[in-house]
C-alpha cells in the first residue's frame, strides 16, 4: 500500500518537473508565432505608410484662378457658332490673356512664354470644353481654375525644395516670383484631381489619368472572368466526378499543379506566339491579355474549385444517389450549389491575382503609351499594373506621386475584392 | 414459416458443422454458409457474390435471397462487410473506384450488374436510407419532392403535395412537420432527420429498402419510432437493414443473416438464430463473447 502510494508521487513529481519545460515550450513557440506575425505586419505596415505618403498628394491637383474673357474675335471671328471651327480656335491665346494681364511687367517673347507654362498645355482645352457644353459663354468673362503645370504643381505642394541651387531645380527663381505673387493674391488652389481618374495617360503628368488603365483592367478581367470561370469549374467537375482515377488524370492532376508554378512571362510568351501571331489577334488588346490571364488562373481556379467539391461531404452524393438521381443530377443539383460559395472564392483570388499581374502583359504589348481610353476588348489598352510600371519608368517629379496613387487605387482594388471574398467564404460556409 | 428447403437443408448440416468447428477464427474461402439462404418468394437473389476493394477480399462467395414483404437483419462484427454487401444491391459501391464485385445478383430475374443496366432506374426501384441521417441542404418539402421531381413521378403541383404527404405520414413525420414545409431539413432533431430520409426513400415508391445501420446516430426513443416504422412499411416493401444492435435485429426483423470477415457465416429465421445458433461464430457473436 505505502509502496503504492510512493509509485504514484512519483509519477506525479515527474509530471509536475516536466510541466513546467512544457510550459516554457509553448510560451516560446506562442512568441515566435507572434514575432512572425508582428514582422509580416510591420512589413505591410511600411508599404503602405510608404505609398500612402508619396502618393496622398496626387489627388489633389494645383489649378489657377483666372478671370478668362472667351473673347469672339479670337474663339469665332466669323460669328457663325459652328463648332468644328471653333475646335480649331487658338484657345492658348483666351487662357494666357489673362496671365499677361496679371503680370503687365513681363514683356519680351521669352519672359512671357515662361510666364505662359505656369498653365498646362492642357489649359485651352479645358477652355474650349466649357465652350462646347455651352456655347453662349463666348463673349462673357468667366472665373475659371485653370489647370497649371506640373512643375508648379510640384513647388506648391513642397516636393521641389528651394533651398536648392538654381541650376539644379526644374523651376527657376523668376517662376517662383510669379507663383508666389499668384498665392499672395489667392489664385493658386488645391482642387480635388478628378482628371487622375477619368483621364487616359499623358505624356504630361498634371493630365495623365489611370482611367484608360483601369478601363483596360476592366476589360481584360472581364474577358479573363468570362473564360476562366465557367472552363475552371468545367474541368474541376469533370476531373472531380466523372473523370476515372487512373494514371491519365493523375497526370493532368500533376501538370495542373504544375501550370500553377510556371513563371507568367512564359504564359506572355506563348500569348505572344498563339493568339498574336498565329491567331493574328490584335496586339495590345485586352482580349488577348484577357486570354493570357486566362491560361494563368485557370490551374489556380481548378485547384480551389477541386478543393470545394472534396469538402462537399459525401453524404449529400449518396443521399442524391440513392434516391435514383443520375450523376449529373446529383453534382447539379447538391453537390454544385455546395460547393460554389468555394468555387466564387477561387475566382476572386484568381480575379485579383489576375489583376495585379504585369509580366504576361507587356509580352503582348499592352506596355504601349495610349492616351484613349479604351471602348471595348478591342482597342489597344494597358492596365493598372502596367501603367503603374509605366509611371515608374517616368522621370518627371510628378509622376512619383502618380505611381504611387495608381498603386493606392490598385491596392484598394484588390482589398475590396479580397474582403468580398472572405465576406463570401464567411456567409456560405457550411451550410449543410 | 419453416419451409421444405429449410428442413432439406438442417440434413445436411451435420457435416458442415463439424468443417466450421475445427476453423473458429478464420474461415476458408470455400466455406459454406450454414442455414438455408433460399426463400420461396424472393425479391432480390444473390449468387456467390464476391467483392473486392483493391487486392481486398471484402465479401466471399456469398449466396443470399431477400423475401417479399419481409426484414431481413445482417448483424456481425464491425469489418465484417456486412454494409458492403448491403450496398452491392442497388449499386452503391460503383462510386469507389476501387471496388470490384463478382457473382449474381437479381432483382425479380433482372441481373443489376448487367452492363446494359441502367443505375438510376434500379435505384428508383431498390431504395436506401444510411447510417447518418443526410438530408439535403433543402427545404422538408423539397427534400421529399426531389425524387418525384427528377424522375416525373407527379404530373402537377397537387399531385407532388399529394406524394410529400404521404410520404411524410407514412415516415410518421407529418404531424410534426407539417406546419414547417418550407423550413430547412437540416433544421430537425436527429431522429426526425433520419424519418425524413426515409419518407424521402419512399417518396419514389421503392420496391426494397436498405438501411444501412439507420438507428446508430439515434437516441433510444427515436430508435423506437424508427423502428415501429420500419414494421409497418413491411406490409408494403421489402427491407435489408444492416445492424449493430442484436436486440434491433431481433425486434424489426424475420430472418437474420451473420456476416464473419467476409463470410455469410450463418442465415436463418431471426427467432432460430437468437435462440438456437447452429454455428459456433454466430452463438458466440450473439452471445456476447466478441463483437
Amino acid at each position: 500500500m505505502v509502496d503504492q502510494q510512493n509509485t504514484r508521487k512519483r509519477t506525479i513529481d515527474i509530471v509536475n518537473a516536466s510541466l513546467k519545460r512544457r510550459y516554457a515550450r509553448e510560451r516560446r513557440f506562442k512568441a515566435m508565432g507572434l514575432g512572425a506575425v508582428i514582422l509580416g505586419l510591420l512589413f505591410v505596415s511600411a508599404l503602405f505608410v510608404d505609398i500612402f505618403s508619396k502618393g496622398y498628394t496626387a489627388f489633389v491637383q494645383t489649378h489657377i484662378e483666372l478671370e478668362v474673357y472667351f473673347d469672339p474675335a479670337v474663339i469665332d471671328p466669323e460669328g457663325r457658332r459652328d463648332l468644328d471651327e471653333i475646335s480649331r480656335a487658338d484657345f492658348r491665346k483666351i487662357a494666357r490673356a489673362p496671365l499677361a494681364k496679371l503680370f503687365p511687367e513681363v514683356t519680351g517673347r521669352r519672359d512671357r512664354l515662361a510666364l505662359y507654362s505656369i498653365l498646362s498645355s492642357g489649359a485651352p482645352y479645358q477652355l474650349l470644353d466649357m465652350v462646347k457644353d455651352d456655347i453662349g459663354v463666348i463673349g462673357q468673362t468667366r472665373t475659371i481654375d485653370l489647370i497649371a503645370d506640373d512643375d508648379v504643381d510640384m513647388l506648391v505642394k513642397g516636393h521641389i525644395d528651394r533651398d536648392t541651387a538654381a541650376a539644379d531645380r526644374r523651376v527657376n527663381d523668376t517662376m517662383i516670383g510669379w507663383i508666389d505673387r499668384l498665392e499672395q493674391l489667392g489664385l493658386v488652389k488645391k482642387k480635388f484631381n478628378t482628371r487622375f481618374f477619368t483621364n487616359g495617360d499623358s505624356r504630361e503628368p498634371e493630365l495623365a489619368g489611370i482611367g484608360g488603365a483601369a478601363a483596360g483592367s476592366f476589360y481584360t478581367l472581364l474577358v479573363t472572368l468570362a473564360l476562366s470561370f465557367p472552363i475552371g469549374v468545367a474541368a474541376a467537375i469533370y476531373l472531380e466526378e466523372f473523370a476515372p482515377k487512373n494514371r491519365w488524370t493523375d497526370l493532368i492532376e500533376v501538370n495542373i499543379n504544375n501550370l500553377a508554378a510556371v513563371p507568367s512571362i512564359v504564359f506572355g510568351l506563348l500569348g505572344l506566339a498563339m493568339f498574336i501571331n498565329l491567331f493574328g489577334l490584335p496586339r495590345s488588346a485586352p482580349l488577348v491579355g484577357g486570354l493570357v490571364l486566362t491560361l494563368m488562373t485557370l490551374p489556380t481556379l481548378i485547384i480551389a474549385s477541386r478543393a470545394a467539391l472534396k469538402s462537399v461531404p459525401p453524404s449529400i452524393r449518396e443521399a442524391a444517389l440513392g434516391v435514383g438521381a443520375s450523376k449529373m443530377q446529383t453534382v447539379f443539383h447538391h453537390v454544385l450549389p455546395l460547393a460554389m460559395p468555394g468555387m466564387l472564392t477561387g475566382t476572386i483570388i484568381g480575379m485579383a491575382q489576375a489583376l495585379g499581374e504585369t509580366a504576361p502583359l507587356l509580352m503582348i504589348g499592352m506596355v504601349a503609351f495610349i492616351v484613349d481610353i479604351p471602348g471595348g476588348p478591342f482597342d489597344p489598352s494597358t492596365v493598372l499594373p502596367v501603367q503603374v510600371y509605366l509611371w515608374a519608368d517616368s522621370p518627371e517629379r510628378a509622376f512619383v506621386e502618380r505611381t504611387s496613387a495608381a498603386i493606392i487605387v490598385l491596392l484598394a482594388f484588390l482589398i475590396a475584392m479580397n474582403t468580398f471574398a472572405v465576406i463570401m467564404r464567411r456567409r456560405f460556409e457550411r451550410r449543410w | 414459416m419453416i419451409t421444405a428447403e429449410t428442413v432439406a437443408a438442417e440434413g445436411e448440416l451435420t457435416g458442415t458443422k463439424t468443417r466450421s468447428e475445427r476453423g473458429s477464427k478464420a474461415l476458408d474461402n470455400d466455406f459454406e454458409t450454414v442455414g438455408n439462404v433460399r426463400v420461396a418468394d424472393p425479391r432480390m437473389t444473390c449468387t456467390d457474390v464476391n467483392v473486392y476493394y483493391g487486392d481486398k477480399h471484402a465479401i466471399k462467395n456469398c449466396s443470399l435471397d431477400i423475401a417479399q414483404n419481409q426484414v431481413v437483419a445482417m448483424i456481425g462484427p464491425s469489418g465484417c462487410g456486412k454494409s458492403t454487401f448491403l450496398r452491392c444491391l442497388n449499386r452503391m459501391n460503383d462510386t469507389i473506384d476501387s471496388c470490384r464485385v463478382t457473382g449474381e445478383i437479381k432483382l425479380d430475374d433482372q441481373d443489376i450488374y448487367d452492363k446494359r443496366l441502367d443505375v438510376v432506374p434500379l435505384r428508383a426501384q431498390v431504395g436506401m436510407v444510411f447510417q447518418k441521417p443526410n438530408p439535403f441542404p433543402k427545404s422538408i418539402y423539397d427534400n421529399i419532392a426531389y425524387g418525384p421531381r427528377i424522375h416525373g413521378l407527379a404530373s402537377n403541383r397537387t399531385e407532388l403535395d399529394e406524394i410529400v404527404e404521404s410520404s411524410l405520414t407514412k415516415a410518421g413525420l407529418w404531424e410534426e412537420v407539417k406546419d414547417r414545409l418550407d423550413q430547412p431539413g437540416t433544421g430537425l432533431s436527429g431522429g426526425q432527420q433520419q424519418r425524413l430520409c426515409i419518407a424521402r426513400t419512399i417518396a419514389v415508391e421503392p420496391e426494397v429498402i436498405l438501411m444501412d445501420e439507420p438507428c446508430s446516430a439515434l437516441d433510444p426513443i427515436a430508435t423506437a419510432k424508427v423502428e415501429e416504422l420500419i414494421d409497418e412499411l413491411r406490409a408494403n416493401y421489402t427491407i435489408a437493414i444492416v445492424t449493430h444492435s442484436m436486440q434491433q435485429a431481433a425486434r424489426v426483423s424475420q430472418r437474420t443473416a451473420y456476416f464473419h470477415l467476409g463470410n455469410l457465416v450463418e442465415v436463418g429465421e431471426t427467432t432460430q438464430i437468437f435462440t438456437n445458433p447452429r454455428h459456433k461464430l454466430t452463438e458466440d457473436y450473439i452471445t456476447g463473447r466478441f463483437g
